[in-house]
C-alpha cells in the first residue's frame, strides 16, 4: 500500500465528494467504465450507510499492488452504533431505514474482496477491494 | 499616548509602505498564482497599502475599505492575499514604530502591539466579512439555479411527458422529482411519463428506491412510467446490486421509450409523402385561409 486519500462524511454532499474522488482514482488505475461505475456505486452505498446510520465517518482509498495485480481498496470507518448481526445485514432485502436493503450485499457483489468488522456501540469498519483486470 | 503612536505610524508611512512592499513581493512566488502579472500585482499592492494607511488615518473609516473590497472581490483576488497583506502590515508597522522610539521598555512594546492590532483588526474583520458575504451570495444563487434545473417536466404530446434528469440525485432533489412528477401528471393530464436518467452518474440503491417510490405514486394516479436512458454500465451495476426493476418498464434510449409511449397511448408516427412537394406548396394549402402569413413573411410566394 503506497498511497491513501480520505474523505470525511458528514453531510449528504460529502457522499458525492467521496464518489468523485473514488472515480478519479479508479480512472487513473486503469479500470474500465463498467468497473468505474461499480466502484463509484459501492462508494456511494458505503458513504450513504455512514451518513444514514452513523452520522459521520470516513471513506479512505488505497492503491494496492501485488506482484501479479493492482487494485483499489475502499475503507469505510465510522464510530456509530455498530451492527449487531452481521449476517442479517448481508441478506438481500434487510433494511432498517425503509430502503431497498440491497446496499451491503450489493457492495459485496460489486467488489472483489469484502471484509466487515463491527462492534456494537463502537462502530463499523468495512474494507473492500476491486482488482484491475 | 495612543495619538502619538498613530502619528508616528502616519509620519513614517512611506517607510512602512516600502518595507511592506518588499515583504509582500517575497510572498508572491510562494503563495499566489504565477498568472498574476508583476505590474498588476504591484499596482494592487500599492492600492492595498494605501487603503490600509488611509483607513488608519481616517480612524477606522469603512468607506475606503468597502470600495476596495468590492473591487478585489470582483477581480477575484484570493482572501489569503488580503490576510497575508494585513499580517505583514502589522509586523512591519510594529517594527517601524519600535525603531522610531528612543527608549523602549516592555510596557511600550505591548502597547504598540495592541495599538497596531486595534488598527488592523477592524480591517481584517470587514474584509473577511465582505468576502464571506459574497461567497454566501454565490452559493445561494447557485442553489437556486440548481433547483430550477433539478426536475423539469416537458410535455411533448398529448398524454406523453418527459422528465430528463441530469446530475446527482440527493434526498432533497428526490423529493422535488416526486412532487414535480405528480403535479405534472395531473396538470398535463399525462398517461405516460418518460424518466430519462442518461445524465445521472450513479444509480445506487437510494436513487433506485426514490425512482421506485416516484413511479409507484405515478401509477396510483393512473399513469405509467417508463425509465429510459439506462447506460450499459449502469445496467450492470444495477444487476450487481441486485435491484429488481421488473415492475418498471425500461428502455435503453429515450427514442425507444418514446415509441413505447406512443404504442401505449395508441398513437403512431406516420411519414407523410411530401417529398415531391415544395414547402411553398405545403404552405399554399393554408394560403386562402391564412392571409396573414404573407404579411409576416414577405419572402414566401
Amino acid at each position: 500500500m503506497n498511497s491513501q486519500s480520505c474523505v470525511s462524511i458528514q453531510k449528504e454532499w460529502d457522499i458525492v465528494a467521496a464518489r468523485q474522488m473514488g472515480r478519479e482514482i479508479a480512472k487513473q488505475l486503469g479500470f474500465g467504465t463498467v468497473d468505474q461505475a461499480r466502484i463509484t456505486t459501492a462508494i456511494s452505498e458505503l458513504a450513504r450507510n455512514i451518513y444514514l446510520y452513523a452520522g459521520e465517518g470516513q471513506i479512505c482509498f488505497e492503491i494496492v499492488e501485488t506482484l501479479e495485480q493492482k487494485g483499489m481498496t475502499i475503507v469505510a470507518t465510522d464510530s456509530g452504533p455498530g451492527i449487531e448481526d452481521l449476517s442479517l445485514v448481508m441478506q438481500d432485502g434487510y433494511t432498517t431505514s425503509g430502503g431497498l436493503g440491497a446496499g451491503l450485499p450489493g457492495v459485496r457483489r460489486l467488489m472483489d474482496d469484502f471484509d466487515m468488522e463491527s462492534e456494537v456501540g463502537h462502530g463499523t469498519r468495512i474494507v473492500t477491494t476491486k482488482w484491475v483486470r | 499616548m495612543k495619538r502619538d503612536l498613530r502619528d508616528i505610524a502616519i509620519e513614517n508611512s512611506d517607510e512602512i509602505i516600502q518595507e511592506w512592499l518588499k515583504e509582500i513581493n517575497l510572498l508572491k512566488s510562494v503563495n499566489y498564482t504565477e498568472e498574476i502579472s508583476t505590474e498588476l500585482y504591484d499596482s494592487n499592492n500599492h492600492e492595498f497599502v494605501n487603503v490600509i494607511i488611509q483607513s488608519i488615518r481616517g480612524n477606522g473609516s469603512t468607506k475606503v475599505i468597502k470600495d476596495f473590497s468590492d473591487r478585489i472581490i470582483q477581480l477575484g483576488w484570493p482572501l489569503s492575499y488580503i490576510i497575508d497583506g494585513l499580517l505583514v502590515f502589522r509586523k512591519v508597522s510594529v517594527n517601524t514604530i519600535l525603531a522610531k522610539l528612543e527608549d523602549v521598555d516592555g510596557d511600550i512594546a505591548t502597547e504598540i502591539i495592541s495599538n497596531v492590532d486595534s488598527w488592523v483588526e477592524p480591517i481584517i474583520r470587514q474584509l473577511v466579512n465582505e468576502y464571506s458575504v459574497s461567497w454566501e451570495q454565490v452559493v445561494s444563487l447557485q442553489r437556486i439555479a440548481l433547483q430550477e434545473l433539478s426536475a423539469p417536466l416537458i410535455p411533448v404530446m398529448d398524454n406523453i411527458t418527459i422528465m430528463p434528469l441530469i446530475g446527482t440525485i440527493d434526498t432533497e432533489r428526490a423529493k422535488f422529482i416526486m412532487e414535480n412528477l405528480l403535479e405534472g401528471v395531473m396538470r398535463h393530464n399525462a398517461e405516460v411519463v418518460l424518466i430519462d436518467i442518461t445524465g445521472v452518474p450513479v444509480v445506487d440503491t437510494m436513487v433506485a428506491h426514490h425512482l421506485f417510490q416516484a413511479t409507484e405514486a405515478v401509477r396510483l394516479l393512473g399513469a405509467k412510467c417508463i425509465l429510459v436512458g439506462i447506460r450499459p454500465e449502469i445496467a450492470q451495476t444495477i444487476v450487481n446490486l441486485g435491484i429488481n426493476f421488473s415492475n418498471l418498464p425500461t428502455k435503453s434510449t429515450l427514442k425507444k421509450g418514446f415509441m413505447l409511449a406512443l404504442e401505449i397511448t395508441n398513437k403512431s408516427i406516420i411519414e407523410t409523402d411530401n417529398k415531391s412537394e415544395s414547402i411553398e406548396d405545403l404552405l399554399g394549402i393554408d394560403k386562402g385561409v391564412n392571409e396573414g402569413l404573407e404579411n409576416t413573411n414577405p419572402k414566401t410566394t
